[in-house]
């Protein structure tokens, strides 16, 4: 095996990574702020593909171009499943929480499986096709753009939380609700907006991959699993822990498929996720 | 009268715990509640947050009734609360904490001028601004609660349990303090364990016991009580 060979493997895989980690990021931001894991992350994620598509085939929109639309779609589809579902369950039991969003995730696939059929579609000729040859690499144009989008994304993300009134507000709201609310913070607030940015993330990750994924309404249910594994990895509730184990899973995935076997790449990345649960329980950069 | 509680009832699901109390406070004055474990002190003060909501009775802040007005509306009014065990932010630094304690427009105009005079009070928590607030010692935590507190421009502020697990030096610097806020016009409702500490600065003291008043009054009237005394050293 030659070293370009390698070198392949591991730009495909960090490009995957860095999606990875958006992803995350959404699910992660979610869970650190309230507590409660959105088993229907995978599902939003198709839905933002669907977006996408159908942006496409209905108003002749190129992804590229419908992104923003994506996006907002998709936060606003996190204000409402806050606004409708979340906000009701906040105190309740684990396992109640849990049934609450696994449902939605069930819902959600059944839903578009009779609307749209479980058929597999693509976007047709988009904008960003074909790839650039850098040395002995070949990358794809549109998985390229892709992953320097969520790149961008996330450092947004990142700075948005770390720097602006509004994301130290959701981090004391995560850290300690009362004391939040006592100092005029309001905590729905707080919940639609991580809401609405937890599935933005998703929106540009979906929205972006449609140009070159093929979309159908099971699509999401890897990126969801990965995703648990990144924020496992990473630590609860850290976003910056996200990027890292993103790019860990990416590689991982890629790097493993090529040195071992391809149709096994599901077990190695749950072959560190394990590792990771029994050697450092609170992941990377955990807290807990 | 600033805060004007009236025979109120607070129940924790099916579980009674406060029983037909009624406390006030006014402009510019210091009042101690006191009583021991588990009588009910910090449920009246999450009550006046309205972190818990009450039943039967009212209360009213500066002439008007707020007993449905939500938690985080509350400080816009003027009511700071600084929560049992500190809770400061503990993965925020000190600057981030006090600048979310200026949450309200009206503080938030403020915030430089609020900053520049807590750090005047409270010099340590200047030099450690950038610090973790959960790196800072107890005594330095239970500072920054209370200039967070502060940091919404109270008309009152609420502290619960301010000087526990503060060596005796930290805690004059801190009695001085209150006695600074009050004279400001700011009123201050605090709750405590020791009856002599607390009745030595209130100007009026609230005694509680399983959840019902047993007596209130003058610091002074209060201080050699035998029913006071009674209330926490049994008979
Ligand atoms: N969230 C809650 N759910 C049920 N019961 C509660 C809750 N919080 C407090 N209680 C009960 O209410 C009573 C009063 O509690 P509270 O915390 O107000 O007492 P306290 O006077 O502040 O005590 P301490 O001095 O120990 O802080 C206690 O019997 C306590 O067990
Ligand atoms: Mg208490």
């Amino acid at each position: 095996m030659t070293s370009e060979i390698i070198l392949q493997a591991i730009v495909t895989g960090l490009m995957m990574g860095l999606i990875y980690a958006l992803i995350a990021a959404g699910l992660s931001l979610i869970f650190g702020l309230m507590e409660i894991v959105n088993f229907a992350h995978g599902e939003h994620l198709m839905l933002s593909m669907f977006s996408s598509f159908w942006l496409w085939s209905l108003f002749g929109l190129d992804p590229i171009f419908s992104i923003p639309i994506t996006i907002l779609l998709m936060a606003f589809c996190g204000v409402i499943t806050h606004y409708f579902l979340i906000r009701y369950i906040l105190k309740a039991k684990m396992l109640i929480q849990i049934c609450a969003t696994f449902g939605l995730s069930i819902f959600i696939r059944s839903i578009a499986q009779l609307l749209w059929t479980p058929d597999f579609r693509n976007v047709d000729k988009p904008l960003l096709e074909g790839r650039l040859e850098i040395g002995s690499v070949f990358i794809g144009q549109p998985q390229l753009v892709a992953s320097l989008v969520c790149l961008v994304a996330f450092i947004g993300l990142y700075l948005f939380v770390t720097k602006t009134e509004t994301g130290l507000a959701l981090q004391a709201t995560a850290q300690d609700r009362h004391a939040a609310e006592i100092l005029g913070i309001p905590s729905n607030k707080m919940f639609a907006i991580g809401w609405a940015i937890g599935l933005g993330c998703v929106g540009v990750a979906g929205g972006m991959m449609a140009n070159y994924f093929f979309i159908f309404t099971d699509v999401g249910i890897n990126f969801a699993l990965f995703a648990f594994v990144a924020v496992a990895l990473g630590g609860f509730g850290s976003i910056i822990g996200c990027l890292y184990a993103g790019i860990i899973i990416g590689l991982v995935e890629s790097l493993g498929g090529l040195l071992i076997d391809p149709s096994f790449k599901l077990l190695y990345v749950f072959a560190i996720y394990l590792l990771v649960v029994i050697y450092r329980p609170q992941g990377l950069f955990g807290r807990y | 009268m600033l805060l004007d509680i009236k025979n109120i009832d607070v129940l924790y699901d099916d579980f009674q715990v406060i029983w037909d109390v009624s406390i006030n406070v006014n402009k510019g004055e210091m009042v101690a509640l006191l009583g021991p474990n588990g009588s009910g002190k910090s449920t009246i003060l999450n009550t006046v947050s309205n972190l818990v909501h009450h039943k039967n009775g009212s209360i009213h802040f500066n002439n008007t009734l707020i007993s449905d007005v939500p938690t985080h509306k509350r400080t816009e009014l003027g009511i700071s609360h600084v929560l049992e065990r500190r809770r400061v932010f503990p993965h925020l630094t000190v600057m981030q904490n006090l600048s979310l304690g200026a949450w309200h427009p009206k503080a938030k105009e403020q915030l430089s001028n609020s900053l520049s005079k807590i750090y005047k009070i409270f010099p340590k928590l200047e030099v450690r601004s950038n610090q973790l607030a959960r790196t800072m010692s107890g005594g330095e935590q239970q500072m920054l609660a209370i200039a967070r507190g502060m940091m919404g421009l109270p008309k009152l502020l609420m502290v619960d349990e301010p000087f526990l697990g503060l060596s005796p030096m930290v805690m004059k610097d801190l009695i001085k303090i209150f006695k600074n806020i009050v004279s400001e016009g700011i009123s201050i409702l605090f709750v405590e364990q020791n009856v002599r500490l607390a009745l030595s600065m209130a100007d009026r003291g609230y005694v509680l016991e399983s959840g019902r008043l047993v007596i209130d009054g003058k610091s002074n009237d209060l201080i050699d009580n035998k029913k006071v005394t009674k209330v926490f050293l049994g008979n």
